[in-house]
């Protein structure tokens, strides 16, 4: 059976999903701060997860923000089979979504003009919000998830161009070294992402995906979720800890997406999501919309 | 050690303080950001705000446009106050504290060795707040008192009326401590034996 979908239910879900998002910490991410809090050996580093941990629930009792960060709006589109859709129309109506979002709740516009600076208080811009439309066999409907992202994670996000005599040593030693060099500044515990493979640009988008994926899941390929086994041990190894003020708690996790390479090529990405790792989204089925993480 | 502290401070209330002391702020604070600094120190802008003695914060809270009464003086009602990265500003500390005469500087993720030497020059402190954790943050803030270079808005010059604000981790003194050296320095000599673990040469 075919599925229409209303753009104007797509605004109402674009607008509902921004709120949402800033409010309610996935349920992954909290049981991804529990199992952090029952191993951390550091006593500043315990009261600093402490303060994160009362925060979620602060937010969720005063139905206040988690984060002042309202970040970088990014709606991912996933379409299944069976469904029609105006294309256009449903990326104006997100647009339309998170600008209403943006004026009525009021969030902070944390979007800006790259070269003039000036912000039009609508979290939208030239290209901004980000919207990824992707289609996938064997998923009814259609799937909004936003992604409100943070700049103190974005802006510790960093490229390699290795070539294949570095192999995959280049690619652990590159993300080590991105943890040591963020620091504090990523306000750790984070969820470290890596891009392994693709076009430069495809690399850093992996990379992105990866930092945004729920905690617990794993690389669909099975190098890849190994890598991210080693990987999550070693960055814990560091001793930045939360907020780089020390301790174990460097980072939830590491994940890898990767994608295939040029025989020339040996790219690895790295980004960043901070500990409010916020997301959320909509399911649009022939039953009605239920929203989700 | 902890301390309970009323803004403004004096250059000895800000001196007896050591990394890992504690500190939860009374009465004022002043909120600043990126956009702020460039407005003061590179373009030449000033405020009629007294900073003097003052703690800052570095942040662009969300805020909701009311119409002035007693609760909000200035129209502006806090929403969600939080804060953001410290280092992009790390140039800004040595003219805040020289130009206008701040203390205590708030942030997360800490600042550099520039800061490091005009707080033990000028006599300043900086105070890690938990990033993140706005909710939280939001609780510890009465009132939006006064504005001050509004068209920067979200960036503008805040001044907040701040009951029990904190407890903040004294993270950088001015007797050259640095709870982020401390921590970075620790971190980069087990770089060696993280690399091992991945069974990576040097």
């Amino acid at each position: 059976m075919t599925l229409r979908i209303d753009p104007a239910r797509v605004e109402e879900a674009a607008k509902d999903l921004y709120v949402r998002a800033l409010k309610m910490l996935p349920p992954d991410i909290k049981r991804g701060f529990d199992a952090l809090v029952a191993r951390e050996t550091d006593a500043t580093a315990q009261s600093v997860l402490g303060v994160m941990v009362r925060n979620i629930a602060v937010a969720e009792r005063t139905d206040n923000l988690l984060c002042q960060d309202t970040g970088i709006p990014i709606y991912n589109v996933t379409i299944g089979r069976d469904v029609v859709v105006d294309g256009v129309a449903l990326k104006a109506a997100i647009r339309k979504g998170c600008e209403r979002a943006t004026r009525e709740y009021p969030l902070r516009s944390s979007v800006v003009h790259p070269l003039t600076r000036r912000n039009e208080h609508t979290s939208c811009g030239e290209g901004i919000p980000v919207i990824h439309v992707d289609f996938s066999d064997g998923f009814d409907g259609l799937r909004i998830e936003m992604i409100p992202k943070g700049s103190g994670s974005e802006n510790n996000s960093w490229l390699r161009m290795a070539v294949p005599a570095d192999g995959i040593d280049a690619i652990k030693r590159f993300v080590i070294d991105c943890v040591l060099d963020a620091g504090g500044k990523t306000c750790p515990p984070t969820i470290v992402g890596v891009g392994v493979g693709g076009t430069a640009d495809l690399c850093v988008h992996l990379a992105k995906r990866a930092a945004t994926r729920p905690l617990g899941t794993h690389c669909a390929d099975a190098d890849g979720a190994a890598l991210e086994t080693e990987l999550t041990g070693a960055v814990n190894m560091l001793g930045v800890g939360p907020q780089g003020l020390g301790g174990d708690a460097t980072a939830f996790a590491v994940h890898v997406e990767l994608a295939a390479t040029h025989i020339t090529m040996n790219p690895v990405a790295v980004n960043m999501q901070c500990h409010s790792a916020r997301r959320a989204s909509a399911h649009f089925t022939e039953t009605g919309v239920t929203y989700g993480f | 050690m902890h301390y309970d502290l009323a803004t403004p401070v004096t250059e000895a209330a800000v001196r007896q303080l050591r990394i890992n002391d504690t500190v939860t702020l009374q009465k004022r604070l002043f909120g600043i950001r990126d956009a702020t600094q460039i407005a003061l120190f590179d373009r030449g802008r000033t405020t009629r705000l007294d900073l003097a003695g003052h703690a800052v914060i570095h942040t662009a809270p969300n805020v909701r446009k009311v119409e002035p009464c007693a609760d909000h003086p200035v129209g502006y009602a806090p929403v969600c106050i939080g804060t953001t990265t410290s280092m992009r500003m790390e140039r800004f500390t040595h003219p805040l504290m020289k130009d206008l005469g701040v203390r205590i500087i708030i942030g997360k993720g800490g600042l550099g060795p520039a800061s490091l030497t005009a707080f033990a020059e000028l006599g300043g402190v900086y105070l890690a707040i938990i990033g993140g954790t706005a909710a939280l943050e939001t609780t510890w803030i009465e009132a939006i008192e006064d504005v001050d270079l509004d068209d920067l808005n979200p960036e503008s010059l805040w001044q907040f009326r701040i009951r029990d604000f904190g407890p903040l981790l004294v993270a950088m003194d001015s007797h050259g401590g640095s709870l982020y050296d401390t921590v970075d320095r620790a971190a980069r000599d087990r770089r060696a034996a993280a690399l091992a673990a991945l069974h990576v040469a040097r």
